[in-house]
């Protein structure tokens, strides 16, 4: 089947020689609007020979390889796990890896993750995303000595944290969050995924100190349970209650 | 940019993330160099598990372990490493719980364990539960849960940095150099920088980007392995690649040996398990190289699905809950990218290019060794898959991967601190970054001029993947080797789309491109020249293992027309090599 497959190109370097030939390469793409100066993004369409079980990373790459090589996106294992290509795909938050042209239909849109600072094409910076994540602490806390062998856990206390484990740091879900839109400096819900996956771990002692972090005017009450975070997230997480559960916990601190 | 460190880290996988972390314990000032962001690394695709002999549910042995990891490597494994490995895995695996990895449990709460293909009790009588697990994400947990700690304890990760050159100071390795730091590209801005360092680890992967269908991520192109090469370095058994039964057919995504190891079972087009005729007593358990051979054995009696080339995955009589709960990822998997619901209809299967059994030459400190009598080049490591210690001979069984990137990666860090603590800092080295940005600058210059970077790599995809693939004899060999010779002269004068600094992939592919050209080359001249069936390596014309003449490891210098190959004897301590059945 024939996709149309329209692209939110941006390039920050439009002087640059291969631009200033003027020409796309071979067989590119009916440009819709043309690059400024100063640069700004704008939307390229192109057409491409798609099969219905495709993904639309297939089809970046197919676009990069046959039609314009200096398309930028991130990709690394194809298949949902390392959490590269989040984008923004038909005005929902996805993986470019995970969702199919039959899911999509004949028109198809992408453009980079919302709320962050575009580098090119399709690619954010994600260095303010992983500030956040650092600062919940995400790691075990326990200092008391360690046993010999592996410390216990019942498959019960395992199960407790189990959802939040398989998060793969793509931030889909904190882009789709309208609260983060309207206040960058929001922890937003991966960041709290994380410190979740922390605080329900029968073997950390650091809920206290990450509570008292996710308290912050920046922390869990931002979230107004709009449950973009839940429709963009890949992995499936529960996030609009990982996010609850952590807001009882800090309540229930206080009481 | 000139940067000062004590230690470099090339590559933020399982194995460079515990040497980082061991180095920041011991308080040695490093660096950790990503071409992704660590999270994004190929050890978190790892699914089935990661085994040490425990002995969690049942009797188990650490020297079970190292004898099946012998005998899983069709005895091509050093065995002073088996013996490093098997033993190490169990303090290794105790550490990540202490480390906070989610280990599932068993009832009594300790961490749970399970089959997998290979491993057995008694030395070959049975299977035994040995792969320690967290559901089928065990590569993402472990991924995770050693970032986490790197975090906790201040490690300097420069992320999007691409290494592109190894330096040496006192000359190349060959002339008796040490090594000096590393020459790494800024993705956000195609910046150059140097880090010099005392000791240097490479620990970038694997290379199954070099064939069509490979459960191998995209950025899987060998850049340590061939920058080592590159230098003089000769790399290690290259002909000895592992095809996995299990990909999803036409993409290659890989299945987990997990469905087969919880008792999933392999079915031709008449509905038979097939293994039955190839592997009686491990049957769908047997390893990785024998079952795929199998599998392409009832492919060509016209026993494929419909008489296609892929095969049945049934794992509809496990059942719901065993399904979901500890095969879910896979689950999704099959859902996601072929549309088949596992729990109703058998899953669609072919063998897919998995992982290298060959890599950097190594000793048991994960200290890289450059010729035939074990010479070390000073400051210079490896570890996980780029690696070759050799613990995985010519066939690596599951979850070893992961045990031998923990240990060999845990070692690396605490090698790399004693020797960082007896020597001097390297000194700046003049226009270090030179030859490397006259390299990329030469590909730019040729914007839009000739054949792009895809064509290039399809062909060569193509190629390995018909001619050095489950299967292979003289002539497909031959042919091989033209070919990637052919496409070794038409890369030097491959063009690109992009010339702008700013994330440049484009670049970058081309650039990983002359990579894998150059692993290739290496791959293939092994290859051809081993004239035996072992392990992973498969001649047609060569049925027969032959102890005799090809018990030892190739090695494989460059050089200006082509590879030269040498050999060195493999490490027999405690297991001689027998007839391999299971």
């Amino acid at each position: 089947m024939n996709v149309d497959l329209r692209i939110l190109r941006y390039d920050p370097e439009p002087a640059k020689p291969a631009l200033a030939a003027g020409e796309p390469a071979a067989g590119a793409a009916e440009l819709t609007g043309l690059p400024s100066t100063p640069p700004k993004p704008h939307w390229v369409t192109y057409k491409v020979e798609a099969d219905p079980m495709d993904r639309v990373l297939d089809l970046l790459i197919k676009v990069k390889a046959e039609q314009d090589g200096s398309l930028s996106f991130r990709r690394s294992c194809g298949h949902g796990i390392c959490g590269s290509d989040a984008m923004l795909i038909n005005s929902r938050n996805r993986l470019a890896c995970r969702i199919r042209v039959d899911q999509l239909g004949k028109k198809i849109s992408v453009a980079p993750l919302p709320g962050l600072p575009v580098v090119k094409d399709l690619v954010v910076d994600m260095s303010g995303f992983f500030g956040k994540y650092r600062s919940v602490k995400p790691y075990l806390i326990n200092d008391q000595p360690e046993p010999e062998r592996e410390r216990l856990q019942s498959v019960k206390d395992r199960a407790r944290y189990d959802d939040t484990t398989k998060c793969i740091l793509c931030a889909a879900c904190t882009t789709a969050c309208p609260s983060f839109w309207a206040r960058p400096e929001y922890v937003g819900p991966a960041a709290i995924v994380q410190a979740h996956r922390f605080i329900f771990d029968s073997r950390d002692e650091g809920a206290d100190e990450r509570l008292e972090i996710l308290a912050d005017e920046d922390g869990v009450w931002r979230c107004r349970t709009i449950f973009n975070c839940v429709d963009a997230c890949p992995r499936g997480i529960n996030i609009t209650k990982a996010i609850l559960e952590v807001s009882s916990a800090i309540v229930g601190r206080r009481g | 940019m000139d940067y000062p460190f004590d230690a470099i880290v090339v590559g933020a996988g399982g194995a460079g993330l515990w040497a980082a972390l061991e180095l920041a314990r011991e308080g040695v000032n490093t660096a950790v160099l990503t071409k992704l962001y660590p999270t994004r690394s190929h050890t978190g695709t790892a699914q089935g598990g990661v085994c040490a002999a425990l002995g969690n549910l049942e009797e188990d042995r650490w020297d079970w372990h190292m004898f099946d990891t012998v005998k899983g490597g069709d005895y091509l494994v050093d065995q002073d490493a088996a013996e490093v490995l098997a033993h190490e895995a169990i303090e290794t695996v105790i550490e990540l719980e202490h480390m906070g990895l989610p280990f599932n449990r068993t009832p009594d709460g300790k961490i749970d364990q399970r089959r997998f293909g290979g491993h057995t009790r008694n030395f070959g009588e049975a299977p035994v539960r040995r792969a320690c697990f967290a559901a089928d994400r065990t590569g993402h947990m472990i991924l995770q849960t050693l970032y986490q700690q790197c975090i906790k304890h201040g490690v300097k990760f420069f992320d999007e940095y691409q290494v592109v050159d190894l330096l040496f100071e006192g000359g190349e390795p060959a002339e008796g150099g040490r090594a000096a730091g590393v020459v790494a590209y800024r993705v956000a801005d195609g910046q150059l920088h140097t880090f010099r360092a005392k000791a240097v680890l490479m620990a970038t992967g694997g290379f199954g980007r070099m064939f069509r269908i490979t459960s191998n991520a995209h950025s899987l192109t060998g850049d340590g392995v061939a920058l080592c090469y590159r230098h003089g370095i000769p790399l290690e058994d290259m002909e000895f690649f592992q095809f996995h039964p299990t990909g999803i057919v036409g993409i290659g995504i890989l299945l987990s040996e997990a469905a087969r190891g919880e008792g999933g079972t392999l079915l031709n087009d008449k509905g038979e398990r097939f293994m039955e005729r190839y592997a009686p007593k491990l049957m769908e358990l047997a390893p990785r190289d024998m079952v795929s051979r199998a599998m392409y054995q009832e492919i060509r009696a016209g026993r494929g699905i419909g008489g296609k080339d892929y095969l049945y995955l049934d794992v509809r009589h496990l059942g719901r809950k065993v399904i979901e709960e500890k095969l879910p990822d896979i689950t999704d998997f099959a859902r996601i990218y072929q549309g088949v619901e596992p729990l109703k209809e058998p899953v669609p299967v072919q063998p897919t290019a998995h992982y290298a059994m060959g890599g950097i030459p190594t000793n048991v400190f994960s200290e890289v060794v450059q010729d035939e009598r074990g010479t070390v080049v000073p400051g210079l490591f490896a570890a996980g898959e780029c690696a070759c210690v050799s613990v995985h001979g010519a066939n690596r069984l599951g979850t070893n991967s992961l045990v031998d990137l923990l240990v060999f990666g845990r070692r690396a860090g605490r090698q790399m601190a004693r020797y960082a603590g007896t020597v001097e800092r390297p000194r700046p080295i003049a226009d270090a970054a030179e030859p490397v940005r006259a390299q990329l600058d030469a590909i730019k210059s040729r914007a839009s001029k000739g054949e792009s970077v895809s064509t290039i790599r399809h062909e060569l995809a193509d190629v390995m993947m018909d001619n050095v693939g489950v299967y292979r004899d003289d002539k497909l060999l031959t042919a091989a080797r033209d070919k990637v010779r052919e496409l070794k002269d038409r890369h030097g004068a491959v063009s690109i789309a992009d010339c702008g600094a700013v994330f440049n992939t484009d670049l970058l592919e081309a650039n990983e491109l002359g990579y894998l050209l150059d692993l290739a080359e290496a791959m293939v001249a092994g290859a051809l020249a081993r004239t035996e069936s072992r392990g992973a390596h498969s001649r047609e014309d060569f049925p027969e293992r032959n102890d005799a003449k090809w018990l030892k490891h190739t090695l494989a210098y460059r050089g200006p027309k082509g590879p030269t190959l040498k050999y060195k004897p493999v490490s027999i301590t405690r297991f001689e090599p027998k007839p391999r059945t299971y």
